[in-house]
């Protein structure tokens, strides 16, 4: 825990300028980009602020090149970042793999934009939702964590660099390209946490990937009287390579497990009338603001309505979401996909009927979500 | 490597001010038996891996281990741009002339005379990395054999002490995979491979390579690709 952040008062701010700002506040040094519509905008700010306070900044030749210099600067002790959209977040899921192997702290932002391929870049979507999750080779997990509201860009822009830095771990800031190009005011003074990296002792070092039971290893200083070796082939608790089954089924079940174990404090959502409702609207992201808005209107109108807005998108509480899934008779999904949200849902739906609300290329109407949960449509 | 050793000694650097980045081959396992602040990274990667450390700590001097798959294959594009923007990271390239940890594959730099199969391309021409990387204006460059021994080390050395990108490429000889093709005697294979160099001066002065490949220094000063080299190479 090193301090804190103090925040600006009042601004007119756009959804780009939040993340940057958050970034810079969290101790973000280090950032590499490559231009991709609609997420350039937190590059070239980035490029204007990271000067200002003794960071490094570079466009690099590719989305490749971006997340392994950013892998870079995180090893010589940066907290470093990268952000991208569809495309660009396709050709980093290599080396955000690397960060999880390595357990260099990383921050990767995905503003996504629709459809498959270079599919549609102006438009903002919330697709890759999937790709957040499994879009890597080999077992792992990492943290997938999506703001709702404008002010969120912010605050877990902060959390995630937090998280990276306290579980060495790459995080990815899912976003979408709506809220990159909103624009609002904001007015904030608050202090936030944030968290520095563990640093490994000299007296770990002959050992240096064995773990208390935080199951988070030391990060090696670079330039020390000891040495390490990070190596993204599976490797034992001194560091070097190794073929051998049984370690590197320790190592991965550790990689999953250091952050399964906080799952109370990884886990973040809001709900609101959960337990005297036998329906259940669920959503995050931008979508998230008019699923809020469209419960208001139902609430206000007398239908019994509970809410969920899921922030952290994986890993899943699951003990948390069964019960708030339990006896639900309608589960309505709000999501700008063709059933990606629905698909992490429907595990725990049981007997539920599982509604999707979909909306590409827009969020949805708070119109249609609420035809849909008074059965008007 | 124990050119690479001598040559930190020789430019007088404690291993505390050096951190070794490596790509993936057989040329990867060097960061795991140095006794150096190292990563291995993936495949081709180690480039932008040793910008990002080079950019946020200065003090140290970066270099980046890499086969001629990792440099001029998989990671042809971040050598280009290293060259090009100049990146302060010192790339050592393993160049054995083919794929040998996956089976002895044809890579960019294998020399058309051994490649057989109708199925690989036969390039007329492999790939020249310290031609190219010294045409985009990098600081330093040069290449050698193993059989080059201080040569190798003294080129290293500079490398170490200059300023940008530096590049210098060892040909070294893979006797079980590059082997296969020609000789699977080690010494015999160096000397295959001494036998296809030809020195850049004696070059200069014969006014053709002979078909053979250059080794010496191909740029001083970030000034191009020597001038007289050009002729030579077009040809």
């Amino acid at each position: 825990m090193a301090g804190g952040a103090k925040c600006w008062l009042m601004e007119f701010l756009s959804g780009s300028e939040m993340i940057a700002k958050g970034a810079i506040a969290a101790g973000c040094r280090a950032f590499f980009g490559y231009p991709i519509t609609p997420s350039s905008e937190i590059m070239e700010l980035m490029s204007e602020g990271l000067p200002k306070v003794g960071g490094v900044f570079r466009q690099m030749e590719d989305e490749i090149a971006a997340s392994a210099a950013a892998i870079g600067a995180s090893w010589a002790g940066a907290k470093a970042m990268t952000a991208t959209s569809g495309p660009g977040a396709s050709l980093m899921q290599e080396n955000i793999g690397m960060a999880t192997m390595l357990e260099i702290p990383l921050v990767v932002v995905n503003a996504q934009r629709m459809g498959p391929s270079t599919g549609v870049p102006t438009v903002g979507s919330q697709q890759d939702l999937m790709q957040a999750i499994w879009g890597r080779h080999g077992d792992q997990l990492l943290l997938v964590l999506c703001p709702s509201t404008f002010g969120e860009l912010f605050t877990m822009t902060i959390k995630a660099f937090n998280w990276a830095e306290m579980m060495r771990t790459p995080v990815i800031l899912l976003t979408d390209g709506h809220l990159v190009n909103l624009r609002s005011s904001v007015s904030m003074d608050q202090a936030y946490e944030i968290v520095d990296r563990k640093m490994l002792d000299a007296k770990d070092a002959t050992a240096p990937f064995k773990t208390d039971e935080s199951l988070v290893p030391g990060f090696p200083p670079l330039g020390k009287e000891f040495n390490v070796l990070l190596d993204t082939l599976s490797h034992d608790e001194r560091g070097y390579p190794t073929p051998n089954s049984a370690k590197t089924e320790s190592l991965l079940v550790r990689l999953k497990a250091k952050l399964e174990r906080n799952i109370d404090k990884i886990w973040m959502h809001e709900e609101s009338d959960v337990s005297d409702s036998e329906e259940i609207v669920i959503s995050y992201g931008s979508s998230a603001i008019s699923a809020r808005r469209a419960v208001d209107i139902a609430r206000s109108r007398g239908k019994k309505i509970a809410l969920l807005v899921m922030k952290t998108m994986w890993p899943l509480d699951e003990g948390h979401m069964r019960r708030i899934l339990k006896g639900k008779k309608r589960i309505i999904v709000v999501e700008q996909a063709l059933g990606q949200l629905a698909w992490l849902i429907r595990p725990f739906a049981d007997d539920s009927e599982v509604v999707t609300v979909t909306s590409l290329g827009r969020p949805p109407r708070p119109k249609k979500i609420e035809q849909v949960i008074l059965n008007e449509g | 490597m124990s050119a690479f050793l001598g040559a930190v000694d020789d430019a007088k650097l404690d291993m505390r001010e050096v951190a070794v980045v490596s790509g993936i081959g057989c040329s990867g396992r060097i960061g795991g038996y140095l006794k150096a602040d190292s990563i291995h990274v993936a495949h081709g990667r180690a480039l932008p891996v040793a910008l990002g450390a080079k950019l946020t700590r200065p003090d140290l001097t970066v270099v980046a281990f890499m086969g001629d798959g990792d440099a001029y294959s998989i990671g042809g594009n971040h050598m280009l741009h290293a060259a090009r923007r100049g990146d302060d990271v010192k790339a050592f390239v393993i160049n054995n002339m083919i794929f040998g940890m996956t089976g002895g594959q044809q890579s960019p730099t294998t020399p058309s005379s051994v490649i057989e199969g109708p199925l690989l391309a036969r390039s007329p021409k492999p790939l020249d990395g310290p031609t190219l990387c010294a045409v985009l204006g990098a600081s330093y460059v040069a290449r050698w054999s193993t059989a080059d021994f201080m040569e190798l080390r003294d080129s290293m050395k500079i490398a170490l002490t200059t300023q940008g990108f530096c590049l210098v490429e060892a040909l070294s000889q893979c006797p079980v995979q590059f082997g296969k093709r020609v000789t699977r005697d080690p010494s015999g294979l160096m000397k295959w491979i001494k036998d296809r160099t030809i020195r850049v001066d004696d070059a200069v002065s014969k006014r053709t390579t002979g078909g053979k490949l250059l080794v010496g220094e191909f740029t001083k000063g970030g000034k191009g690709l020597r001038p007289e080299l050009g002729e030579l190479i077009g040809g």
